[in-house]
């Protein structure tokens, strides 16, 4: 679709902007959401994954012979049941759901079960012989990039890699513009150094759950969480070799997600199982096996090399990033190399980017996938410019912000963004000039997503009563609903009270993309906007029926048609009710649709500003304050956007801090449970404090700009900053737990001593 | 004819050029054309490609307008949480 450039004029909200009390809250608090491992059916039985001790092993034989003939085993699968897809992505997705010829992680899927009980199932899976033939493994991503590293699998390079690599790095990219050496000359200090981030879990509390059911004539429904119910369907499809018509996704209340379940797992085994047992058959993973075997984010090894002038000019900018994504190709690399510099406005700018493929499991996407870890070595760097030269971290910011104008390092040349009053707000905010006490600091950093757009359909139907059910096609991770329901009741003139938006099976509406790249709020809000408009329109041609005259007489204001001036005719309002009331005898049920691929989506900056004290003697870092300030451009319900801000900052603090996926020399995941993979809770935390900004994205009706993953961007930088500036010592690795910690003070000590 | 900015590590498949002019009114005609003249793109094209015209960043809209004059720019396709 062609940009839609409606925000052109100031626009007074009634509804949008307002906070009105969450629709799905009552059940969620009450217990009476169902999630995908709430839902029951007649017959059902419990599938279970049998999964691989080894992170590297060649699959000689499965024996599930005795499985299956175990009491109560209804079906057992293993990749022979399956027919590998010739599309790639396709059939990587299914590799993973499926180890084929090699296991190629620990916790990799080898075979399934479906028995009457948890139990039996379980048994079963003690049954199954799996013949190994244990490979050399490679996790850690610079290591898996070296020419003799062992090979995950051959012939997935792509053309762009260079000589002198792995056959595991699987693609290359590089960015940017101008003669970075010329822009190093100019500089009065270079800083280089070098970083490394660990992968991360989205820690979403829900584990991935379906439920899954085969008719004997093909027909299959699928009861799951996730972020995408059509991506489920075109993918199981695909794997099932089925047509997509066959299958119905419908999505479950969702608790939480984040880009983890915006691909499957489970659910191809589901049907499979189904299938061949045909009964019902529900897939529950456990927290273990959600960390072992779902899609954790990439690790990073990253070189940054920065110039800048005694007055805080930035003259070159210089990024290498190595990301591992899993045993598969992975893109992400290329979302980083892009995002690393986007804040500023450089005349001389170069990213590098190499994926390497390792013995973990496939990534998939968290939060803005790539920028955060991009951003913080970049951010790192900046930061330790402004330490050696003296100079406010803040005012440096500002100094090179980019801007409406600014050509980003990834090509592409800025509208309106609001980086340069984010930072102007943080500048400005007490919290900047609050005092810190001793062993504190204060980190700064800014943070920058793409958001996107795509494809959305959204139905309104106007009930003879009066209200307003609007369906749409994106699981609600982040108050959707509610904000789709007040944009729709902004259009119409209602309250908002009487709009309830319901989000359907694949079968109710046209393909949805998934509940990502913050696209939710802009393109179904923009949808909606547009099925309002054409509900509006329908109504205004009833009216003029009913009064006799042309509907291009008629107007819409205020939840009303009016006759448009007084040469039109001299006609009572009539509300959406009094119309609603006869559309049977006006001509039929009153409905408005809005089918598109949106654009326009428009960037999104932030900057998040933080204190923290270091403990010298245990290497504990505790957040004192942290306020996060973030162009929204407009806040549809402004609590919802307070908790992205405040959400995405949690999930950076416990990147930051703690949160790290460990593998021991096995080659196995070392902490899989929440005991051990640590995420901050309410009590590790001070109050997130938000100050929303909003400078209009033109390409919305409304102003409207992704929210939910820019916030996760700044904090590993801006904790990074603030722990360097309060321990005295740059750290470069995440999470800097305390062992990292007190291993660098340590090392700085005798530095410091003999200085 | 319009302008299209390619990406670093493509630029080995463009004889090293950074922007190539090609005669087109959409994004369709111009990813085709592109990959005609520079066949060495196809593989990078058809594992998929964001378009950003005038700042905006367009995905597998085919019909989206080009005007002579408009900032165009090949990215990787994008992909979010």
């Amino acid at each position: 679709m062609a940009l839609d450039k409606q925000t052109t004029a100031k626009r007074e909200f009634k509804v949008v902007g307002t906070r009105p009390l969450r629709p799905d809250g009552v059940d969620k608090v009450t217990g009476k959401a169902l999630y995908g491992a709430d839902l029951t059916a007649p017959g059902m039985l419990v599938g279970k994954i049998l999964r691989s001790p080894h992170p590297h092993a060649r699959i000689r034989s499965i024996d599930t012979s005795a499985a299956e003939a175990a009491p109560g085993v209804k079906a057992v699968i293993t990749h022979a049941d399956f027919t590998l897809p010739d599309d790639e992505d396709m059939r990587d997705i299914l590799v993973n759901c499926m180890a084929f010829n090699k296991a190629l992680y620990d916790g990799h899927a080898v075979a399934a079960v479906a028995a009457i009980s948890e139990a039996a199932a379980k048994a079963a899976l003690k049954l199954i012989k799996v013949d190994y033939e244990v490979l050399p493994h490679v996790t850690d991503v610079d290591e898996a990039m070296k020419p003799d590293a062992p090979v995950i699998e051959r012939g997935r390079q792509a053309e762009t890699v260079g000589e002198g690599f792995s056959e595991n790095v699987t693609s290359y990219c590089e960015f940017g513009h101008g003669d970075i050496e010329a822009g190093f000359t100019r500089a009065d200090h270079v800083i280089e150094r070098s970083f490394k981030t660990e992968a991360t879990h989205q820690g979403y509390i829900e584990p991935h759950a379906c439920l899954a059911t085969f008719t004997t004539d093909g027909k299959a429904d699928l009861w799951c969480c996730t972020q995408g119910q059509y991506m489920v369907r075109r993918v199981c499809s695909a794997i099932m070799d089925m047509e997509a018509s066959q299958l119905r996704v419908t999505p479950s209340e969702i608790g939480g997600g984040f880009g983890g379940k915006t691909t499957v797992f489970i659910e191809p085994v589901a049907l499979m199982l189904a299938k061949k047992s045909g009964r019902p058959v529900k897939i529950v993973m456990s927290r273990s096996d959600v960390l072992r075997a779902s899609g954790p984010t990439c690790s990073s090894s990253m070189d940054v090399r920065i110039g800048m002038t005694k007055d805080g000019r930035i003259t070159a900018g210089h990024a290498k990033l190595r990301y591992q994504g899993g045993a598969f190709p992975c893109g992400t690399v290329e979302m980083g190399a892009m995002a690393a510099f986007a804040a500023y406005d450089l005349e001389a700018v170069r990213t590098q980017g190499w994926n390497a493929m390792t013995n973990r499991p496939k990534q998939a996407a968290y939060r803005a996938p790539g920028a955060p870890m991009a951003i913080y070595a970049v951010e790192s760097v900046v930061d330790e410019l402004c330490q050696h030269l003296g100079l406010d971290p803040l005012d440096v910011r500002l100094k090179n912000a980019a801007k409406a104008g600014t050509k980003a390092s990834y090509g592409v040349t800025f509208t309106d963004i609001g980086l340069s009053a984010c930072l102007a707000a943080a500048k400005a905010h007490p919290h900047y000039a609050a005092p810190l006490g001793p062993g504190q600091g204060r980190g700064v950093s800014c943070g920058f997503w793409f958001n996107f757009g795509g494809d959305t359909c959204v139905t309104l139907n106007v009930n003879m009563d009066g209200t307003v059910s609007v369906t749409e096609g994106n699981p609600d991770i982040g108050g959707s609903r509610a904000s789709i329901g007040m944009m729709a009741a902004e259009e119409l003139g209602v309250p908002f009270d009487k709009v309830r938006t319901q989000v359907v099976d694949t079968a109710s509406l046209g393909y949805n993309e998934v509940t990502d790249g913050s696209r939710v709020t802009f393109a179904v809000g923009l949808a909606t906007i547009k099925a309002a408009q054409a509900a509006k329109a329908e109504m205004c041609r009833r009216a003029a029926m009913i009064w006799g005259i042309d509907a291009e007489a008629v107007t819409w204001e205020d939840g009303c048609a009016k006759p448009s001036g007084p040469n039109a005719g001299d006609f009572p309002p009539m509300t959406l009710a009094e119309i609603a009331a006869v559309s049977s005898q006006t001509g039929g049920p009153i409905a408005g649709h809005h089918e598109v691929n949106a654009d326009g989506a428009g960037v999104s900056f932030g900057v998040h500003l933080v204190d923290v004290e270091v403990d010298p003697e245990t290497g504990a870092t505790k957040v004192l304050r942290y306020t996060v300030f973030q162009d929204a451009g407009k806040a549809v319900h402004p609590d919802y956007v307070e908790g992205q801000m405040q959400g995405g900052a949690v999930q950076g603090i416990g990147w930051a801090l703690n949160e790290e996926y460990i593998y021991g020399e096995d080659g196995r995941l070392q902490n899989a449970g929440f005991l051990d993979y640590r995420v901050p809770v309410a009590s590790d935390l001070p109050m997130i404090d938000t100050v929303i900004l909003e400078i209009p994205n033109p390409g919305h009706p409304y102003g409207v700009r992704g929210v939910g993953e820019t916030s996760i961007v700044p904090p590993l930088a801006a904790i990074a900053n603030a722990v360097s500036r309060a321990a005295g010592v740059r750290l470069t690795e995440l999470p800097m737990s305390p062992p990292r910690i007190l291993a660098a003070l340590d090392a700085a000590r005798p530095k410091a001593a003999a200085e | 004819m319009v302008k299209v900015a390619i990406w670093g590590s493509l630029r080995g498949f463009t004889e090293g050029r950074a922007e190539i002019e090609v005669e087109a009114a959409t994004t369709k005609e111009m990813l085709d054309k592109l990959v005609e003249a520079y066949p060495g793109l196809r593989p990078q094209v058809e594992r998929g490609v964001s378009v950003a015209i005038d700042g905006f960043v367009y995905k597998d809209a085919w019909f989206t307008p080009i005007r002579p004059d408009s900032e165009v720019v090949l990215m990787p396709l994008m992909v979010g949480g």
